[in-house]
């Protein structure tokens, strides 16, 4: 099972280390920095990694290597599974996940990943659960321990533990009662260059913040579930009644959760709502290219497009761009050669566009390859892939609850080949 | 949380603030016990007091508290008394006690193994598996795995229909961890039929759709395990395919570690199932910012799904992938190309169009590793696409990478005859030939003395010139060898040479890098493990001598079927007669006086290897034929011979045909005149399975110690160093006795032979079927791993033969189940001749008599491992049919002896 735990900086400095069985050695880390220095980018470092006695598991979140050492078979899988599990919860904890908020609270944290794995097994990764052995710190809480000099450790046991619903604390109270459900859809494509799709998913999930009295038992019905390639559910989730009804049902936990995640897969028509127009060109002789993208929208269903911003790693031969943006603002850094554009909003009856010239090194050879465009936007109040709720009951309890859906779509990886 | 401060003098004060009602307090005195109980091991004692009556607490929380924090106390004289308190929580009324008990036993083991298996501490985990809780059957069987780890011949996890329910129904109801357990579990178990087998994958199926990533991929091992019992006609069968690739295909959505382990799995589930994702070939696209890891494999699967039916989008995306920025991905990008020029046939036209429009964008590397890929599909399609040899012949300047410049080379000589200019490019390269890397250097001689053979008027200068390069200007040994034997060859007998060098090539094959599928049974098992990344089994990599079982997918039984032993002796004579023919002991002491036999004979010590073959003059005249017309050019200056102190090596490489191979045959003869019967050799390992590193070998037997005979052929292009052996456990311990000393480097077409010395003190594990031996062989290039069987016979010791008295004894004492007859057909030796023949393999014959005109031959041998096995051999004079009675202790070895019998007497 999982050994002990090592969270590095970029700068290879191990800043925190916990060990839940026996102490493994710093050293073992050496193994690590050589396979990071053979990394070009910290995010090209390899998740798995043999050592002669050890196997190293990391990801890279949030400009931190989290590094878990095991030393028999274990699934890398849990491993992992449980390391993104350690960055939500302090995230979830901290606000943000980042080297100097983990500093400032170390003890906190030191509590948490002590109840979070015991010899190796997990033990409370729920967050509902591990908030009330361990109070998450706050500005007044801060005050009031300083002054009567008491900690975070919960007074109270984990009765949650204890109970056949894990997931869900006992004796919640709220004065308003609330469920929201947010849909939101990202969509993954490639397009090519001259604007077929060559490939497009839609990934969806479907996050709750459901803070009702005691314990209801809610169920969400889809007008069209069959969409959906392949779900996965929380636990609470009774994988029955989807089965045989394609209706959720479940006892929601207290506060923030994800209900659902869901795959629309390429083999359904997805459609895509935006179009990029591009004609990069350069030329053998000259040391001046051409460039010139115009953005639009393509099937929206009548929804506005937000939140649009472009990027693109220009090839090292580009000194430098000059270019006028219709509208949005746009900037090219020289060094790391990325161009980036933010656009904004797409108005239909004037499509935002950039244009200019790039200069090259003068006398070197045109580039191999070509810019690849990735594409960020925003379409508030549209599930793309046309997934509709129909309605959620509650039962269980007597009042009526407050009820709320959103839906969003969000650019994924959607990158365009010029 | 001391900031680094060492503050073990506190020990007393703080155990004194242990018996707190104040939890927080409690906690932090628990914590404060865990770091520095192992510096103040005296003091810790003062602590079990309290933890005690902890245990014994009305609130379940704190009794699982202090159980818990007592098991991480890494201090021996603590676990003595932990074991008291354990034991009551483990039978706690409180799930939640229960199932932190269950953990705080695999702490323990952890600790002091010795004493939870006294205490019993296993039997109540084991029962603990059945409990009510789901919980506490989801931590029992983790702590069960985690224990069977470091115990793995111990049947701790032993699973019955009965058990299999009580955790699949706990699957549905534990937590996302305890279910990864379960199902972990559930993959060791093998159903006995296809039945149970799909009752449980509709069990297993809901998990599938868990958000949990270790989760679904630990139900996708299950499934495919089972799924191997389920017959493909099933309606299920179709069903189970369909659900299995949505989730695959979900987890490519994951961040990007997750979808590394996803991929390096599903490479293994498209090799064993490639139905399963074969419309999936768009998920595996590349996106340009995935990390470089992800990236690969990516394209590693992308090669694997390419089908005719899919190849012209592949072949778009690969030209697209081979214009990005990083070298690497580029590189296997334009490989991947040629790859699948190579599997695909219809689409290797555009492939090499593809090929030929990347070499127009004169990009270095790009050009470099299309001419190597071009090479490879010259090889599969000869004299098919040579009309892009012109546009090859352009970049030459541009190669720096040697094996760029080699695949070059090596077109060059391939198609001498039709570049015109063949000679000039081949003489540029020689210009530099000192400063070209061996494998360029094997090329270029090649090569040139192809164009010699065809073209040989114009370029006799060249092959002289490359020739005495080759010979005497190079300390590379492999080179030299090479090049000895391509002179000797075209100075004996031009024709031969031309037959051999010119020799047509065996075809490519279509996938170079599968796995053996053996391996990818074995590794299909242990789907989502560290196993499944490396693809290797967990015996090669995992830690330490720990012995590891080897899994193995279940055979397809159906349930209707009925199990057959699969060893069922031909029957023989009825049990009566069986009595008469063993000799009572007043025959048997007149039969002895007739015997004939001396003390074992053991051969002479083998005399391989230096033969010398001394100054035999290959250099003939055989040149004259060849340049005739050239008068001038008979060598007398230039082709003098070689210098004789360079006598030839036993171990000429180079696949000869022809007479010349004839000439260095002498060593394969000598071995066999003495000892035991070796078997030819046989080919263990073929080329196309070990990146071209063919292993063929045979068992034999010499003055009482065994050895394996290897010849290990590189067939290559690149050199082959680093070998190194390794056996799996076996069912006779066999084990090499000295590391593979393999002296210099394998240079591409190169035979090595070995002798590699066997023990048989290596560990022991029983095999199916006995003499199967799992080998692995390592090199530079990667390992690799066979399988083969190994005669008995090595196995008999010199000193088998049984004092007669006490064979009489024995033959009685074992008893009758455990005889096996055997028939051996069409032997014509007569009784002394088979006595002989069997002596000299160490199978001794006691007695001889005479019954009614049989020869009855009483015979025992001895196994390395001490097992007598008792032998009665009835040979009828004229009849060609032998009947063989076996007796041993052990009579799954019986089968075995019996072809050994065969074996050595047929042969």
């Amino acid at each position: 099972m999982i050994h002990s735990l090592f969270l590095i900086n970029s700068s290879g400095d191990i800043f925190l280390e916990k060990h839940w069985k026996s102490v493994v050695s710093r050293s073992v880390c050496d193994y690590f920095f050589e396979a990071q220095e053979r990394a070009t980018e910290a995010e090209n470092v390899p998740p798995v990694i043999s050592t002669p006695h050890h196997y190293l598991l990391s990801v890279y979140r949030h400009k931190i290597f989290f590094v878990a050492v095991i030393q028999t078979e274990v699934p890398p899988l849990f491993v992992i599974e449980f390391l993104h599990r350690v960055v939500d919860t302090f995230q979830d904890y901290f606000g943000v996940c980042s080297e100097p908020v983990i500093k400032d609270n170390v003890v906190v944290v030191y509590e948490v990943l002590e109840e979070m794995l015991d010899n190796g097994f997990p033990l409370a990764t729920e967050s509902n659960i591990l908030k009330e052995l361990i109070k998450p710190p706050t500005i007044l809480r801060t005050v009031v321990n300083t002054i009567t000099g008491s900690t975070n450790v919960g007074d109270q046991l984990p009765t949650g533990q204890l109970s056949v619903v894990p997931w869900r604390r006992t004796g919640v109270k709220y004065t308003n009662n609330e469920a929201y459900f947010d849909v939101i859809e990202e969509i993954d494509a490639i397009i090519d260059k001259s604007g077929s799709t060559i490939t497009a998913e839609i990934q969806g999930v479907i996050d709750a913040c459901v803070k009702l009295t005691g314990m209801p038992d809610l169920t969400l019905s889809f007008m069209n579930p069959r969409l959906l390639d392949d779900v996965s559910f929380h636990p609470c989730v009774r994988f029955k009644r989807w089965e045989s009804e394609r209706i959720l049902s479940f006892i929601p936990p207290d506060g923030n959760f994800r209900l659902l995640s869901y795959h629309v897969s390429a083999q359904n028509l997805v459609a895509i709502p935006v179009y990029v127009k591009h004609n990069i060109s350069f030329r053998d002789s000259s040391s001046l290219g051409r460039f010139e993208i115009t953005v639009g929208p393509k099937q929206t269903m009548g929804k506005t497009i937000e939140g649009v911003t472009l990027s693109s790693q220009m090839p090292r031969g580009v000194l430098n761009m000059s270019l006028t943006p219709s509208q949005g603002t746009h900037t090219f850094d020289p060094v790391t050669k990325m161009l980036s554009w933010d656009v904004g909003k797409i108005n239909p009856q004037k499509l935002p566009s950039l244009k200019g010239t790039m200069s090259l090194q003068a006398g070197a050879s045109k580039p191999d390859e070509n810019p690849t465009i990735n594409l960020q936007f925003k379409i508030q109040q549209l599930a793309i892939s046309g997934l509709k709720v129909n309605r959620l009951d509650m039962y269980g309890e007597k009042y009526k609850p407050f009820k709320g859906i959103k839906y969003m779509t969000k650019a994924g990886k959607f990158q365009v080949r010029t | 949380m001391t900031v680094g401060k060492d503050v073990s003098a506190l020990f007393p004060d703080v155990v004194n603030c242990m018996q707190t009602d104040n939890l927080e307090l409690k906690k932090l005195v628990y914590l404060y016990l865990m770091n520095y109980a192992k510096s103040q091991p005296d003091m810790a004692i003062m602590a079990v007091n309290t933890f005690v009556k902890d245990c014994e607490d009305p609130n379940p929380l704190i009794r699982a508290l202090a159980v818990r924090t007592m098991g991480c106390i890494r201090v021996d004289k603590i676990t003595e008394y932990l074991c008291e308190p354990l034991r009551k929580c483990l039978k706690d009324e409180d799930p939640y006690v229960r199932k932190t008990a269950a953990v705080c036993v695999a702490k323990l083991h952890d600790i002091n193994a010795q004493l939870v298996e006294d205490q019993g501490f296993l039997d109540t985990l084991k029962d603990l598996i059945s409990d009510s809780n789901p919980m506490v059957v989801a931590n029992a069987v983790a702590a069960l795995s985690e224990i069977a780890e470091s115990h793995p011949s111990s049947n701790l996890l032993d699973l019955n229909p009965q058990s299999i329910n009580k955790l699949l129904t706990a699957l549905n109801e534990c937590t996302e961890w305890g279910q990864i357990f379960i199902l972990d579990c559930l993959a060791n178990y093998t159903p006995k039929d296809d039945r149970e087998a799909q009752s449980i994958c509709e069990r297993v199926t809901p998990r599938l759709s868990h958000a949990n990533s270790a989760v679904v991929l630990s139900a996708v091992k299950v499934l495919m395990k089972f799924m191997e019992m389920l017959s493909k006609d099933l309606d299920y069968y179709g069903t189970l395919l369909k659900k299995l690739a949505p989730p695959l295909v979900t987890l490519l959505s994951a961040e990007p570690e997750l979808q590394y382990v996803a991929l390096r799995n599903i490479n293994l589930i498209v090799q064993k199932r490639p139905e399963i994702l074969k419309h999936e070939m768009k998920v595996f696209f590349v996106k340009y910012n995935d990390p470089i890891y992800v990236k690969l494999e990516k394209l590693d699967i992308m090669i694997r799904l390419a089908s005719q039916a899919n190849i012209a989008q592949v072949l778009a995306e690969l030209k697209e992938y081979a214009t990005e920025v990083d070298v690497d991905f580029v590189r296997k990008a334009v490989r991947a190309i040629g790859r699948c020029a190579i599997k695909v046939e219809q689409s290797a036209e555009r492939c090499v169009s593809t090929l030929l429009d990347l070499i127009q964008t004169k990009v270095n590397y790009v050009v470099q590793e299309a001419i190597v890929v071009i090479k490879d599909i010259f090889r599969k399609y000869p004299n098919k696409y040579e009309s892009v040899i012109a546009t090859l012949c352009e970049n030459l300047d541009s190669l720096d990478e040697p094996e760029a410049r080699a695949a070059m080379i090596w077109i060059v000589g391939e198609y001498a005859e039709r570049i015109d200019n063949a000679d000039e490019l081949l003489e540029s390269f020689l210009e530099g030939f000192h400063d070209e890397s061996t494998q360029v250097q094997l090329q270029l001689l090649t090569a040139i003395v192809k164009l010699f053979l065809k073209k040989p008027t114009e370029t006799q200068e060249l092959v002289q010139q490359v020739l005495s390069l080759a010979t005497q200007d190079s300390d590379n040994p492999d080179l030299r060898d090479r090049g000895y034997i391509y002179w000797r060859l075209l100075s004996t007998d031009p024709v031969a040479a031309k037959e051999v060098v010119l020799a047509e090539k065996p075809l490519i094959s279509e996938e170079t890098d599968l796995i053996e599928p053996t391996l990818l049974d074995e590794l299909i098992c242990y789907i989502g493990t560290l196993a499944s990344v490396y693809h290797k089994p967990p015996s090669a990599f995992v830690e330490g001598g720990r012995g590891v079982v080897h899994k193995s997918l279940p055979p397809r039984t159906a349930s209707s079927e009925s199990t057959e032993s699969p060893e069922t002796a031909p029957a023989g004579a009825p049990p009566g007669e069986q009595l008469d023919v063993i000799p009572t002991q007043g025959d048997l002491l007149g039969d002895l006086l007739n015997l004939d036999l001396g003390p074992p004979v053991s051969g002479p010590p083998l005399a391989t290897s230096s033969v010398q073959m001394g100054a035999v003059d290959l250099l003939g005249s055989g040149l004259d034929s060849l340049m005739g017309d050239e008068p001038e050019g008979i060598g007398t200056p230039n082709f003098v011979s070689p210098p004789a102190a360079a006598a030839v090596p036993a171990n000429l490489g180079a696949p000869m045909g022809s007479g010349l191979s004839d000439l260095f045959d002498l060593t394969s003869g000598v071995g066999t005149l003495s000892g035991s019967y070796v078997a030819p050799k046989a080919v263990w390992l073929p080329a196309m399975k070990a990146k071209g590193l063919e292993i063929s070998g045979t068992f034999t037997r010499q003055v009482g110690s065994i050895s394996m005979d290897l010849q290990l052929t590189n067939k290559a292009l690149q050199v082959m160093t680093d070998f190194a052996i390794q056996f799996n456990r076996n069912s006779f311990g066999l084990a090499p006795a000295a590391p593979l000393q393999v002296h210099a480097p394998l240079s591409p077409n190169q035979t090595v032979e070995i002798s590699l010395p066997l023990n048989t003190v290596g560990s022991v594990m029983k095999m199916e079927p006995l003499n199967n031996l799992q080998v692995a062989v390592k090199n530079n290039i990667d390992v690799f791993y066979f399988s083969t069987l190994y005669p008995l016979h090595i196995l008999f010791v010199e000193d088998g033969k049984m004092d007669r008295q006490m064979f009489l004894a024995t033959w009685k004492d074992i008893p009758n189940e455990n005889e096996a007859q055997f028939q051996i057909r069409d032997c014509p030796l007569n009784a002394e001749a088979v006595s002989s023949r069997l002596q000299s393999s160490n199978i001794f014959t006691v007695a001889k008599r005479n019954v009614e005109g049989q020869d009855m031959l009483y015979q025992s041998l001895k196994l390395t491992n001490g097992i007598w096995v008792l032998a009665e051999l009835r040979i009828q004079p004229g009849n060609p049919s032998f009947m063989l009675s076996l007796k041993c202790r052990a009579p799954e070895v019986s089968q075995h002896v019996y072809q050994a019998y065969e074996t050595i007497l047929k042969n």
